[in-house]
């Protein structure tokens, strides 16, 4: 709190102070665009020669963020809530295998809502046994993110499967409209419909009162028990639609598609400003921090990091997010 | 229902909530054993006791927070089930419990408003549960006006306001909905002197407004101040129920330790 670099206007507004407090919150609003604005120029000098800012990479950087963002959304959802939703990289994985197997055997519609029947279905099943049960989300999640990949691995026995419908592909992934992506339509749809149901919705009001304080939202007549199942059948719903944009994308579906994306997603919607212990979220702040965790990616990349490195990198980044929702979390 | 719009109150002595033999048990521990109360509308009525008396277990059996194991309450001389805390507001019955009176990180508009959002848009946005910021900010700032309480700015965040005003918009809450039967818990703890008398002249309008209030305090000299009458809890029992001014601040204490009697 007081440490040299803390400078004047510290000195100024005693620590802890309302008005030292209400600043450090409105910084914090903040925090994630000047990191989205600092990290970009960083790159921008460092990799002037390697073609960081050229428009190929930038579009590339959008097309890696997209299904991080989608997927953002949707965890927001279930960190604003007091929740966590650790099964969404499995989700994903399953629902681009659903999806390549139904579009394929019955066609675009079927496949794609077989696809997000996959999401639905994996976040019931994980509300119903937290809530109803009285299970952690923590360990529930857990479990099922075994159980799905395990679903996942069997389901084409740790092949590919191809998925052959150009229209799929057009509509999730390799398409566009005129000179947009269709990637970042879909980032955009995700941004708009979480920003709306969150601070425009009283189910979104709902969820960040069921988070910031159970006992509380319970006494004012909030059914907190269906408000925490909704956020957790939200963020795995994302997921599988994350799960389509990456088949699309790709043009498979395959078991291993999200794996590695859980830590990304925590890391971005924490540093976009959601506290990770409930009542604070913030959905444009979740996908300007899946843009972030796209751009580290990608820049650690063209910097020539090894994967090792790459993976440090990232821990450390994360870490520091969670330092900050934790501060937030004391001076409340 | 209407925020500002007051529907407060029916004569004055009649009786709003009868609660008659109220029991609860927490697995081996009896919090309430056969407590019988009666809030009358324009009154307000102390309730009384140490710590684990069973004062907050009562509160919450009234507020449709916990389900009493025995016990009937008639509302307005009809028998009614309190399932849920909702049933107790669609009864008329607002609670401001101890440590659960707002949420921190919503702000107050939002807090008065929670669980009563207005909504827009027509049958579509209804159905969607869009919310009326402009007509909650509003209204908000029109009921916290009546009733004279200031807050800094409506768009902060409660949990940045001090312990009178989070009380203040809690209390505001229960009163700027018309209800008839009013709870407070506690209401004025930790707060500071000024703080307090406000919380207390809020209570005085009540009365005026003919609502029923249910006050639990420790604080002899407020049921002295505001109170009509006073029933006194001890380990889950009613031992004494009186009215104010017919006994003294020593006499209440007595009461409350077990040094003496009523009934």
């Amino acid at each position: 709190m007081s440490s040299p670099r803390a400078g004047r206007a510290r000195r100024l507004l005693p620590p802890g102070s309302r008005r030292a407090r209400q600043r450090d919150r409105d910084l914090q609003q903040y925090v994630v665009y000047l990191a989205f604005a600092l990290i970009l120029g960083a790159f921008a000098v460092i990799l002037r020669n390697d073609g960081f800012l050229s428009s190929a990479n930038l579009l590339n950087i959008g097309r890696q963020a997209a299904p991080i963002a989608v997927m953002a959304v949707g965890m927001t959802f279930a960190l604003t809530a007091a929740e966590i939703d650790l099964s969404v990289g499995s989700v994903v994985a399953l629902s681009s295998l659903v999806a390549a197997e139904v579009v394929t055997a019955a066609g675009f519609w079927a496949g794609t809502l077989a696809a997000v029947g996959v999401g639905l279905a994996a976040g019931l099943v994980n509300g119903l046994i937290s809530v109803k049960v009285r299970i952690p989300s923590f360990l529930v999640t857990l479990g099922m993110l075994g159980v799905i990949s395990g679903v996942a691995r069997n389901m084409n026995n740790l092949q590919s499967y191809p998925i052959r419908n150009d229209r799929f592909s057009a509509v999730f992934g390799a398409g566009s409209a005129g000179p947009v992506s269709s990637l970042l339509i879909w980032t955009v749809v995700a941004l708009v419909v979480g920003h709306v149901a969150l601070r425009h919705l009283r189910w979104g009001r709902h969820v960040l009162a069921t988070g910031a304080n159970r006992e509380a939202a319970n006494a004012l007549g909030i059914r907190t028990d269906r408000v925490r199942i909704g956020a957790l059948v939200t963020s795995a719903t994302a997921a599988a639609f994350a799960g389509v944009l990456l088949a699309g994308r790709l043009a498979i579906g395959r078991h291993d598609l999200g794996e590695n994306d859980l830590l990304t997603v925590i890391a971005a919607v924490v540093i976009g400003g959601t506290s990770l212990f409930g009542g604070r979220g913030s959905v444009a702040g979740a996908v300007v921090g899946a843009a972030i965790m796209a751009m580290l990616n990608n820049g650690l990349i063209l910097m020539g990091l090894r994967v090792a490195d790459q993976m440090i990198a990232r821990g450390v980044i994360i870490v520091l997010a969670v330092a900050l929702s934790m501060r937030e979390r004391r001076e409340t | 229902m209407t925020a500002s719009g007051g529907r407060q109150g029916q004569t004055p002595g009649v009786p709003a909530l009868v609660a008659k033999g109220m029991s609860k048990a927490f697995r081996a521990v009896q919090a309430l054993e056969d407590v019988s109360i009666e809030l009358r509308y324009g009154r307000v009525t102390a309730l009384l006791g140490d710590n684990g008396a069973g004062k907050s277990t009562l509160v919450k059996c009234l507020a449709g927070v916990y389900q009493p194991d025995a016990g009937a309450i008639s509302i307005d001389g009809v028998r009614r089930a309190i399932p849920t805390p909702d049933a107790a507001r669609s009864l008329g019955i607002e609670t401001v419990h101890q440590t659960l009176a707002v949420i921190d990180t919503l702000d107050v508009a939002a807090n008065l408003f929670l669980n009563r959002e207005y909504l827009r848009g027509g049958p579509i946005g209804r159905r969607l549960g869009l919310l009326d910021h402009k007509r909650m900010r509003a209204e908000c700032e029109e009921t916290l006006g009546r009733l004279d309480i200031r807050i800094p700015s409506l768009r902060r965040a409660a949990g940045q306001l001090s312990g009178g005003q989070r009380q203040a918009v809690a209390i505001g809450r229960a009163v700027a909905w018309g209800q008839r039967i009013v709870l407070l818990d506690e209401p004025a703890a930790a707060l500071g002197v000024e703080q307090t008398a406000r919380v207390l002249d809020l209570i005085r309008n009540l009365r005026a407004d003919g609502v029923a209030v249910l006050l639990i305090t420790h604080n002899m000299e407020r049921v002295i101040d505001v109170c009509d009458q006073a029933v006194v809890l001890r380990q889950g029992r009613k031992t004494a129920e009186v009215v104010v001014g017919d006994v003294t601040k020593n006499d209440l204490v007595a009461f409350i330790t077990g040094a003496a009697a009523s009934e």
